[in-house]
């Protein structure tokens, strides 16, 4: 069952290859997406474990795959509409390499060895690269080298903090040196604590360069900003997800050795200086999307920032990880729509887009209120059940600067936002129109975003509950 | 044996660091990889694994990738690295000092009993070391590729202290990320020497705040 989430969009991307089909090809994405949607969903209802050593469903990448699935889903429907006004750049490519990103993104979060975890997210690095440069000039190159040299690299040292773990099981002896995650889990009380605690550190480095921490968030805003917007919210939304997963495997060894704390405190500090880089490069930012860019980096640090305090915030940067999925594919599904109507994303030419292009605009600006956590949207609700977290931690001096930059962030990126969107309408040169399949998905999303914050069902709250309670450490 | 195969790898290092010539120094660090695929057979003998893993090294790192690294500068033209970030006798020397500081540094780790005093966790360092000096002062995209691969090259000897918590089934895995990885970059070289019509990457800086 697990397993066919892997293989059969490999064998849609081997379709995809042979087909001489335009549309074809398009067609092919979200009815694989409609597919794996239901697999996971029925993988999820029917509590799937998964295979032996390799590959397994926990509480934690349970939720990972769900909002992947949903994410891709939603930005593939997207897509299809995309390949048809941009028919003279063709789909050979991009198709078969967004099918493999779904494979290669199910086995990230279902890998239970670690080396099958890392070789499945370089995959990720290597199929990405072709997405961001689809639109072929000078400035996608010079994005597509950055994100594949430096991920590659950060990737690389991911590699030794893994080699580094299983060092640290040969020297402490108590354990098979072994690489299988359970095994490491069961074990992880006798594994030597200095290399133990290099590797968490160079996991961390590692996998937080492909998740976007400052100071290693630097691809960031290139990619995204050069990248398409599906691909922008795949990115965003899923294959970060998944990096953090990467990182809270790490954390999970460490609680289970009992040095938790000590992990804590790392992810709490990037988490803090990520939110601060974000404020800083959001204030006066005049590009749209690098603009969600580092709304990007924002909330990655607010994930690292509430698993870092742990307790309650834990549960909070869990239903934060859903909520920022959702809201970034709206919010970047919109700024592509924007920028291709404008042709441009720069605040120089984008201005009246919800006079202009009603529908997007209005998408845009209240994806803005949603990232921005405003109420009634899910994200007000996780961020306020981090900050309760943290003020119940008695850790008030971290919880009145999350609040300030939290505000700074809010007036910042608003102006750019209202910018954008708010006056008169412009006459615009593309033949570009709002239409159904581009702007279903990003109000989709943002529905489930409010519907998040109104309400939390009951076997969601459990699950996040129960994923939450694998980060706890065990005293 | 293991000795003058790592030793080797370690001058191989010092090669690339003051070598201008791009064509050599794609092809010194093939020699590197192959040697890298003699590594397992001559630390853990001439066992199944370690024979395979062997094979799957010199095909990957010491065949594939470096002409694949062949055929990129083959269509762009460029054969020497020119102007570096920092001149060459300077990285040669920067890289005697981190070499140093490898051996040095590997002393106070808490090794396990049978790695003490081997020269396996300094050469890993030393090489990994090296990868980043070439990562960070050069400006031809293709000597970055290089620079990566000689990390990864580090990282390998690394792992080959650790071959049997690894399986087969990994390694090739990670071998084949590799070989794919830079496929792609090579692709992306190519069309960065055709849009730019140079391998700087000075050029790339449109991108910023």
């Amino acid at each position: 069952m697990l397993l066919l989430l892997i293989l059969f969009p490999l064998a849609a991307a081997g379709i995809a290859l042979l087909l001489p089909w335009h549309q074809g090809r398009s067609w092919l994405l979200p009815a694989s997406g409609a597919l794996h949607l239901i697999l996971v969903g029925l993988a999820v209802a029917e509590g799937a474990v998964g295979h032996g050593p390799w590959i397994g469903l926990d509480a934690l990448s349970r939720i990972v795959l769900v909002v992947t699935s949903l994410l891709y889903f939603g930005c593939a429907l997207y897509a299809v509409a995309y390949f048809e006004q941009h028919r003279d750049r063709g789909n050979k490519v991009i198709v078969p390499c967004l099918l493999v990103f779904l494979s290669v993104m199910s086995l990230a979060i279902m890998a239970r060895h670690l080396g099958l975890l890392w070789i499945s997210v370089e995959a990720t690095t290597i199929v990405s690269a072709p997405l961001i440069y689809y639109n072929r000039n000078q400035l996608s190159i010079e994005a597509t080298w950055k994100y594949l040299l430096l991920c590659s690299v950060g990737i690389a040292l991911a590699m030794l903090g893994i080699l580094f773990i299983a060092y640290a099981a040969l020297v402490g002896g108590g354990v098979p040196v072994s690489l299988q995650f359970d095994t490491l889990l069961s074990g992880a009380a006798t594994l030597s604590r200095p290399w133990l605690h290099a590797g968490f550190v160079f996991l961390l480095v590692g996998f937080g360069t492909k998740m976007g921490l400052a100071p290693l968030h630097t691809w960031k805003p290139d990619a995204y900003g050069e990248a398409p917007g599906m691909v922008g919210a795949l990115l965003a939304g899923g294959l970060t997800s998944v990096a953090f997963l990467a990182i809270l495997r790490a954390l999970q060894l460490m609680n289970a050795a009992g040095d938790g704390a000590m992990a804590r405190q790392q992810l709490l500090g990037l988490g803090l200086l990520s939110l601060l880089v974000a404020t800083v490069f959001m204030v006066r930012q005049p590009d749209i999307k690098r603009l969600l860019a580092y709304s990007s980096v924002e909330h990655m640090g607010i994930l690292a920032i509430g698993v870092g305090i742990g307790g309650l915030a834990t549960f909070g940067a869990m239903l934060h990880l859903v909520n920022n999925a959702l809201t970034k594919g709206c919010l970047f599904l919109a700024a592509g729509n924007i920028q291709r109507a404008y042709a441009s994303k720069r605040l120089s030419e984008v201005h009246g887009a919800i006079a202009t292009l009603p529908v997007s605009g209005y998408l845009f600006l209240a994806g803005f209120l949603a990232i921005a956590g405003s109420p009634p949207f899910g994200l007000f609700m996780s961020e306020f059940t981090i900050l309760r977290g943290i003020f119940s931690r008695g850790e008030t001096l971290v919880g009145l600067l999350i609040l300030l930059l939290l505000a700074a962030i809010f007036i910042g990126m608003g102006a750019t936002v209202l910018t954008a969107t708010q006056g008169d309408p412009v006459k615009l040169d593309t033949a570009f129109n709002d239409n159904f399949l581009l702007v279903a998905s990003p109000l989709g999303f943002l529905l489930l975003v409010l519907v998040l914050g109104v309400y939390l069902p009951e076997p969601m709250q459990t699950a996040l509950r129960e994923a939450a309670a694998l980060l706890e450490a065990k005293p | 044996m293991v000795n003058l195969l790592l030793i080797t790898v370690i001058l191989i290092n010092f090669y690339t660091l003051g070598s201008a010539r791009l064509v050599a120094c794609i092809r010194a660090v093939a020699l590197q990889g192959g040697l890298l695929a003699l590594l397992p057979l001559a630390t853990h003998g001439p066992s199944g694994h370690a024979l395979l893993l062997g094979v799957g090294a010199l095909t990957f790192k010491g065949i594939l990738i470096p002409w694949l690294l062949l055929r990129a500068i083959r269509e762009v033209r460029i054969r020497r690295e020119v102007e570096p970030y920092i001149g060459f006798v300077a990285t040669l020397a920067l890289g005697t000092l981190v070499t140093a500081a490898a051996f040095i540094f590997a002393d106070f780790l808490p090794l396990a009993a049978e790695h003490l005093g081997g020269m396996f966790v300094p050469t890993s360092l030393a090489t990994m070391f090296s990868g980043f000096l070439l990562l960070i002062t050069r400006r031809k995209a293709l000597t970055q590729v290089l620079g990566y691969l000689v990390l990864e090259n580090g990282i390998f000897v690394f792992a080959v202290l650790l071959s049997e918590a690894i399986p087969l089934m990994v390694e090739t895995g990670i071998l084949l990320d590799l070989l794919v990885g830079v496929f792609v970059m090579g692709i992306v070289l190519n069309h960065i020497g055709r849009e730019f019509s140079t391998l700087n990457t000075k050029r790339l800086t449109a991108l910023k705040e």
